[in-house]
């Protein structure tokens, strides 16, 4: 489980982030949606250690972000915004890289290395190099690398962005299953069909605030909208940095 | 699902994992192989030994052979030229415009004598002769110096020939003699053409971890995998120091195969010729390695600094172009002002290491306090500057790189 309470961040007087609150759940996908630009990206890293907010709160599994980084670190498999894979390695040792940095001994690594590579479907690019890699497949491996550690949250920045339909479609479904497993994934998105289709909770973001933290039905309830990109239109006040 | 806590020590091989993966990444790298094992090491080495084999030879026929100097007005000092003559010159016709041929390379130096050096010379006046040459022209040098000799000590002779026609002793024109008693050993008289060769080792240092080290910090961060790497339950430190010791693994194995060709090449140099004696062997290099030690670390904490603090690649390697100018001024340093070395001095990073190594080639070997004093100024400076870029590995804006 995911805590964030009134999260605030500023880059000189720019105020990326503004007072986010949200919880995100085991066993549920929440998704965090905003236009470009609105903070999803800064609120992640904060989340997952790589900035230090200047104010506010985060919790992993109960443990709080400020005082034990790496528990919380160990706590999270995350898929950032920025995923460049070593391109001088192939696709397993990739993996087994951050297995070894993530502290799992040997057979565990083996045994969690080939179960990814079997759910995300890439056996056929594991040996090779990722140099060259479709985005699809670079994706993949990003993702089999963050979750080797089998961590209870996953955090993904934008998975989908890229990605055609055949692996946008492949992306969410290995997500269905990631909460079938009963673990919590938070993911960020620009992308209201995405969002609406997957998410048992939608956090929507706008200028660094929340607007809004609902399930998708109760958002259309709360807009009196039945349609759901009006309803994020009506709650962020403008369609600007938004794709259906 | 969360197994980890039953794992609590875990995290100690985080160190080993960094630099394993980066030495294993950069051994499938052709242009970081390159550099740091091929062109690094040998090219200074060679180039090296060819230009002292050169220079040593050169020097050496000058003085051997017969140098042709056009001579105008020979005709006017007979005597003088048999003195040249017997000095190993062999005059030339004269030339029509000799200021324009020596400009022009044509003759390195042409003798003049004037129409008035009969009469003078009868007279017992003092006659000039005039010597052309271009002393921005470094092959002139050795020539002007020859027949400069040869004439005055014609002159001396005639002078003293003079004197004792008039019933004079020769002594009485002389009264003060300099007689030269050089101390120069063959060894330290080496140690003048091995002044550069300090900074050849530093900059192979230099070069063997450069790669590295821009693609370890800058390099990752622009092809975007230092945030995930960050993300990982591993303090950055502990990856800095991986990626540290990979970047000094690399340039110690450039240092040592520069050292191994070294000891091979050098058989090559004629220093036996000009009587230096020259100690390039095993031992020397051992010395030199352990002598360099503390700078291999110091050096490629200060391009991982250089590189963590660049905003991309090509800023990097740019600022480390720049820094490699800095391990050259102390051999300029000790051109321009040839001091006595202190101790003091041997503590200074790279300073140190190039009074260390001039010891070594003079054969006196590093004394202990030297020797102590060169490995902790230098270890210090290491340690400091590793702290530094721990400090600034730990900044947010390091893993960002859009």
């Amino acid at each position: 489980m995911i805590e964030v309470k009134d999260l605030h961040k500023a880059f000189g007087a720019v105020k990326a982030v503004d007072g986010v609150s949200f919880t995100a759940r085991d066993g549920e996908i929440t998704g965090l949606l905003g236009p470009n630009g609105a903070g999803k990206t800064t609120t992640l890293r904060m989340l997952y250690t790589l900035m230090k907010p200047d104010r506010g709160q985060v919790l992993v599994d109960g443990v709080d972000a400020a005082t034990d980084a790496l528990t919380v670190r160990r706590h999270l498999g995350v898929l950032p915004d920025a995923r460049g894979l070593y391109k001088r390695l192939t696709a397993r040792e990739n993996i087994d890289y951050f297995a070894h940095l993530q502290g799992l001994p040997d057979d565990e690594v083996r045994s969690r290395r080939e179960a990814l590579i079997e759910a995300l479907d890439m056996a056929d690019i594991a040996d090779r190099r990722t140099e060259g890699f479709s985005q699809g497949q670079r994706v993949k491996t990003a993702i089999a690398r963050a979750l080797v550690h089998d961590p209870r949250n996953v955090i993904l920045d934008e998975p989908t962005n890229g990605l055609d339909v055949m692996a946008t479609r492949a992306l969410r479904q290995f997500m269905l299953k990631l909460k079938a497993e009963g673990r919590c994934v938070l993911f960020s998105s620009h992308i209201m069909q995405e969002v609406a289709a997957l998410c048992d909770r939608i956090v929507v973001i706008a200028h660094g605030r929340v607007v809004a933290d609902e399930t998708p039905d109760a958002l259309r309830a709360q807009t009196g909208e039945a349609n759901l990109e009006e309803a994020f239109v009506k709650l962020i006040g403008t369609d600007e940095g938004l794709a259906a | 699902m969360n197994k980890m806590e039953t794992h609590p020590l875990r995290r100690s091989r985080a160190f080993l994992t960094v630099f394993l993966k980066e030495v294993r990444e950069n051994l499938r790298d052709r242009r970081t192989l390159i550099s740091a094992f091929l062109t690094g090491p040998l090219l200074t080495p060679l180039l090296f030994t060819m230009l002292i084999s050169f220079t040593v030879n050169r020097e050496l026929d000058k003085a051997e052979q017969p140098l042709k100097v056009p001579v105008i007005g020979a005709q006017y000092a007979p005597n003088l030229v048999g003195a040249l003559k017997a000095g190993g010159v062999l005059p030339q016709p004269a030339l029509a415009n000799p200021e324009q041929a020596v400009r022009d390379q044509q003759a390195d130096l042409v003798l003049r004598i004037s129409a008035g050096y009969p009469k003078a010379w009868r007279k017992g006046e003092p006659v000039q002769v005039e010597l052309i040459y271009d002393s921005s022209q470094r092959d002139s040098g050795t020539s002007v110096d020859r027949v400069t000799k040869l004439v005055e000590n014609y002159s001396r002779q005639q002078g003293a020939m003079r004197l004792v026609a008039r019933g004079l002793s020769p002594a009485l024109a002389s009264p003060v003699m300099v007689a030269k008693r050089d101390q120069a050993t063959a060894q330290s008289r080496a140690v003048l053409m091995f002044n550069m060769l300090p900074y050849l080792f530093v900059l192979t240092i230099f070069i063997g971890g450069m790669y590295l080290a821009i693609d370890l910090t800058a390099g990752e961060r622009e092809r975007q995998s230092l945030e995930p790497l960050f993300a990982n339950p591993v303090p950055r430190w502990k990856v800095f120091l991986g990626k540290l010791a990979a970047i000094c693994a690399f340039s110690t194995a450039s240092l040592v195969i520069c050292l191994v060709a070294f000891s091979v090449v050098g058989r090559f140099i004629p220093t036996d010729k000009l009587g230096m004696e020259v100690h390039l062997g095993p031992s020397f290099a051992l010395h030199v390695l352990l002598l360099q030690l503390p700078l291999i670390v110091l050096l490629g904490a200060l391009q991982s600094l250089v590189a963590a603090f660049a905003k991309s690649y090509r800023e990097a390697q740019t600022y480390l172009s720049l820094l490699m100018m800095v391990p050259i001024l102390p051999s300029i340093f000790l051109m321009v002002m040839p001091i006595k070395p202190q101790h003091w001095m041997y503590a200074v990073p790279l300073l140190g290491q190039h009074l260390g190594i001039l010891d070594l080639v003079r054969g006196e070997g590093v004394g202990a306090i030297p020797l102590a004093l060169c490995l902790a100024g230098t270890s210090l400076a290491a340690l400091i500057a590793a702290l530094v870029t721990m400090q600034l590995y730990r900044s947010e804006r390091l893993a960002i790189s859009g």
